[in-house]
């Protein structure tokens, strides 16, 4: 278990490593960082001023140190546009994307894995058909169509929910739905093909033939063994929900850090673009372990070896 | 004694149809296979032959027509879907937007089905270092928000057609990698890939005739996903202002432009939007079906 | 004699499929007294183990069963509610199922899995349940039992697996078990230690004992009384002695020349075989089952089938000996 942790923990940092150098790469796409910064219409003295102030002149590869060095101590420079460092920037609006997740995956997964056990003891039933119904139209749903129709039902035409905003709860009820939904068919999948499997399993005969009532059966012996790939991918779901933040703040204005990427992106201010992808490719990376070692340890399989 | 009635069934069960026939029962008795082939070939078709339907030009603007109704809300005919506030016609710009979806989704899911099978099958039939390199890349490749990675691209090399497709293309091969490595792996254990290594085949030979054909199927339903996958992602990179740039018509574009008239118009975002979900889901149904006609629990 | 503690009249299973019903199990008639030993013989698919899991009352859903009587100790199961048949299983019949590797929970202990048995029928602690364990544990013949306790079914072999469930199934000390081929996912040196573990335990505790298998030489060994199962019929039953000594069915006797027994075959004959295949179960069966394999079969055997009893034995044959005295078949 330790060794399979530590070995799992190197691939971590070295995939860190990997994707921290892509994201500064980033800013080198455009050819000329300094001209794209300056704007179309910046002289050329200007542009040769701004790139000696930003070091652009150096090689790369300094640049690249240098910048991780400061990364690695909480610093990723100053922003072009807030002119204002780019990590008290983001750690302002982080807290509101994080609730966003928690909020959107506890959503999914209360949603899911209800729907997804009911579907799995009767299959093919009006529920379990239902439930594939909910869960084909999530995966075809565009989020950003989505929110806007509930904008328009739950906050225009019904004035339940504020359509945009961050200061109540109630700003949260539609942008963790949007986000929750999008979770949602794949949770509710796997509980279900997890479960259909496990009802199945010759163990769970076992459990009948002791004497065992239904709801023991179910959640007991059943639902134990099928969580367990569940709670992994919900994880995962959540990394990648972090990462798809930035449309469903967006459409809500909700001040998180998605919002802030959508902003800097529009903006040009690569310093924040750069900050923030290696901050979401951080989360996945963290949540990603997280979920393998949580995996390792509900499953007494792994647990032990 | 031979008992007639069970030698006929023996017969049968011996000659019983063959799987060509068998396929064809399983394709037509799948109903979300149908629709979602039915309703994919019929936007396929639009999209084809949409300078012959579209009843306008989807770039003409007449500020004298401005935001006309659908002619179910009581518009006119000669504007089915209404205007947008540029006076262009709502149905033109519609059937020219299944062009750019379409056409995102398939080179799209080509160049990553191409750049993520070549990794998936060399991992998954070389195995050892190759495995482990392919392994790490779609480690990393996961761990990037497409999303922010994709906008941040796009907005950097400027938001043309061709650049969003090439940006997804090379974004979105993480699922044909992970799944092309694990059939080849399965696949690449059967006999009849020994069999071909013991007559001496080359490697390529042994990938292209014996390898290939045999995850075939899994690659088709990993495209029907991937396409489906592009087209979300342009329609919701056009929708955030950083993909496909005015005037084109994508359908992610629409419902932005439409957003700001949202409170008196609700159906400039609605049409486009519905659109966008039924072709997606069009995919996806023909996706699912697909693995669900030839998962091999369903060849005996 | 007093009352059998089962007593199965015309059990009978049917499965709908997309093709017609499949009569899987048809017309079981049976009894069994306490501490005997019934072993259930017949080749794969004859509905062996259907049977056995209409007894637990734990068919799938997809299959129908109904029977004239199916009693335990005076209970009537066929009208039994699920809270009756809860009551029962695992307090008083108790079943052993073919594959030990699968048949426990990976995500529990031993020491959990063993004690619910328990925990669910009798009030006791959990301190005492587990001090049951231990003591069954020790029993199946289980070393360092109280350490296996915290020991997950993955750290064990298929034999201790297979020891395991056969503690599980006598933790509340049953009336009857039933064991469903125990030993086929065995080595074929724990496949005999095993089967005398279950039998001198059934021996010591009295238990009734319905032992599945198709193995003829174990059924010599340990059965009381024997029940040949073709094509979803009990073709011939009777004491163990009779069956081995008189087979009178002529499936049940071409089963008999298809093992070696000490003193019955003789050193360097050939084993016989059946030829032919089993027939089609979905829609209508009439007749004999076994006619399109028997060396005897006449027009007559497409018609009804008397079941013939004397005594304990009985059997289905339209021939009143079963054709026993045949010369023909002593070549097949």
């Amino acid at each position: 278990m330790l060794h399979f942790i530590l070995k799992r923990l190197g691939l971590a940092v070295l995939v860190a490593f990997t994707v921290s150098f892509i994201s500064f790469s980033l800013l080198f796409l455009s050819g000329d960082p300094a001209a794209a910064l300056a704007g179309e219409t910046a002289s050329g003295e200007d542009i040769e001023a701004l790139r000696r102030l930003y070091g652009f002149d150096r090689p790369m590869l300094v640049q690249y140190g240098e910048w991780l060095w400061s990364a690695l101590r909480g610093d990723f420079g100053e922003s072009y546009y807030f002119k204002l460092p780019v990590a008290s920037l983001i750690a302002d609006r982080l807290g509101v994307t994080m609730l966003l997740g928690v909020c959107g995956i506890s959503f999914a997964l209360l949603t899911a894995v209800p729907l997804g056990v009911v579907a799995a003891i009767r299959p093919n039933s009006l529920i379990d058909r239902a439930a594939l119904f909910i869960s084909v139209a999530g995966q075809a749903m565009p989020s950003f169509w989505f929110g806007l129709i509930l904008i328009v039902v739950f906050a225009i035409q019904l004035g339940w929910l504020p359509p945009s905003g961050t200061g109540t709860w109630r700003h949260f009820v539609m942008p963790t739905i949007v986000l929750g939904y999008y979770a949602m068919p794949a949770i509710m999948r796997l509980t279900r093909a997890g479960m259909l499997d496990v009802l199945s399993s010759d163990y769970i005969r076992t459990a009948r033939a002791k004497g065992a009532n239904e709801t023991r059966v179910l959640f007991r012996h059943a639902l134990r063994n099928a969580i367990i790939p569940v709670v992994s991918l919900a994880a995962v779901q959540m990394g990648f929900m972090l990462g798809g933040s930035i449309v469903v703040e967006s459409i809500f204005a909700l001040h998180g850090a998605g919002y802030l990427a959508w902003e800097s992106i529009a903006r040009n201010d690569l310093p924040t673009v750069q900050a923030l992808i290696l901050i979401f490719s951080m989360f996945y990376i963290v949540f990603t372990f997280l979920a393998d070692v949580l995996n390792a340890w509900l499953d007494p399989r792994m647990r032990s070896s | 004694m031979a008992d007639v009635t069970s030698h006929d069934r023996l017969l049968d069960e011996i000659t019983g149809p063959t799987p060509g026939q068998m396929l064809r029962k399983r394709v037509f008795g799948h109903q979300g296979l149908l629709i979602g082939l039915v309703v994919l070939l019929l936007l396929t078709l639009v999209a084809i032959f949409a300078p012959w339907l579209a009843p306008h030009d989807p770039y003409a603007q007449s500020l004298m027509t401005r935001m006309e109704p659908p002619v179910f809300m009581g518009g006119s005919w000669d504007h089915p879907l209404g205007t947008d506030h540029l006076g262009r016609d709502y149905l033109s710009r519609l059937i020219y937007g299944a062009r750019v979806s379409l056409l995102i989704g398939a080179v799209a899911a080509l160049i990553s089905g191409v750049i993520g099978t070549a990794m998936g099958v060399a991992a998954g039939y070389f195995g050892g270092k190759v495995d482990t390199v392919v392994t790490f890349l779609i480690n990393v490749r996961l761990a990037m928000p497409v999303v922010l990675v994709a906008l941040a691209v796009v907005a950097i090399l400027g938001g043309s057609l061709e650049v969003v497709i090439v940006v997804l293309g090379l974004l979105l091969w993480d699922r044909f990698a992970v799944v092309m490595r694990a059939s080849t792996m399965q696949v690449r254990r059967r006999e009849y890939v020994a069999a071909a290594q013991v007559i001496g085949a080359s490697t390529p030979r042994i990938l292209l005739s014996e390898i290939m054909p045999n995850i075939a199927n899994n690659l088709i339903v990993v495209v029907t996903l991937e396409m489906a996958h592009a087209i979300l992602l342009e329609a919701a990179l056009s929708f955030l202002g950083l993909g496909v740039q005015p005037p084109t018509p994508s359908w992610g574009l629409m419902v932005s432009e439409g957003k700001n008239m949202m409170l008196f118009e609700p159906w400039l975002v609605l049409i486009p939007g519905a659109v966008l979900f039924v072709l997606v889901l069009a995919i996806n149904l023909m996706g699912d079906g697909l693995r669900d006609v030839t998962a091999p629990e369903n060849r005996s | 004699m007093s009352e059998p503690l089962l007593s199965v009249r015309n059990l009978t299973l049917d499965i709908p499929t997309g093709s017609g019903t499949l009569h899987a199990v048809r017309g079981i008639d049976f009894d069994l007294n306490r501490g005997e030993t019934l072993c259930i013989v017949g080749e794969s698919g004859s509905g062996k183990s259907l049977t056995s899991l209409a007894l637990m009352g734990l068919l799938g859903k997809g299959i129908k069963r109904s029977a004239d009587r199916m009693t335990f100790d005076g209970t009537e199961l066929t009208t039994a509610d699920s809270r009756k048949m809860r009551s029962l299983r695992g307090a008083r019949m108790a079943m052993i199922f073919q594959e030990p590797m699968t048949s426990l929970n990976p995500a529990y202990t031993i020491g959990d899995q063993l004690s619910e048995a328990l925990l669910l029928h009798r009030n006791v602690t959990r301190a005492a349940a587990r001090a049951r364990a231990v003591e069954l544990l020790e029993k199946v013949g289980i070393t360092a039992a109280e350490s296996r306790l915290s020991q997950y079914p993955h750290q064990l072999s298929g034999g201790l697996r297979q020891r395991v469930m056969i503690a599980m199934a006598l933790m509340c000390e049953p009336e009857l078990i039933i064991a469903d081929e125990p030993t086929t996912a065995l080595d074929v040196t724990i496949q005999a230690q095993i089967l005398r573990l279950l039998h001198d335990l059934g021996r010591e505790m009295n238990m009734a004992m319905i032992l599945i298998t198709h193995d003829l030489g174990v059924v010599a060994r340990v059965a009381d009384k024997v029940a040949v199962m073709y094509a979803g019929e009990l073709v011939e039953t009777g004491p163990v002695g009779e069956i081995f000594n008189a087979p009178t069915h002529p499936y049940t006797r071409g089963l008999l020349r298809c093992i070696p027994l000490p003193g019955k075959t003789a050193r360097g004959s050939q084993l016989g075989t059946i030829p032919g295949i089993v027939p089609s179960l979905v829609g209508a069966v009439e007749g004999c089952v076994f006619r399109t394999r028997c060396p005897h079969a006449t027009m007559e055997c497409r018609g009804p089938i008397p079941k013939r009893v004397d005594g304990d034995h009985a059997f289905r044959c339209i021939f009143p000996d079963g054709k026993r005295h045949d010369e023909k078949e002593l070549t097949a």
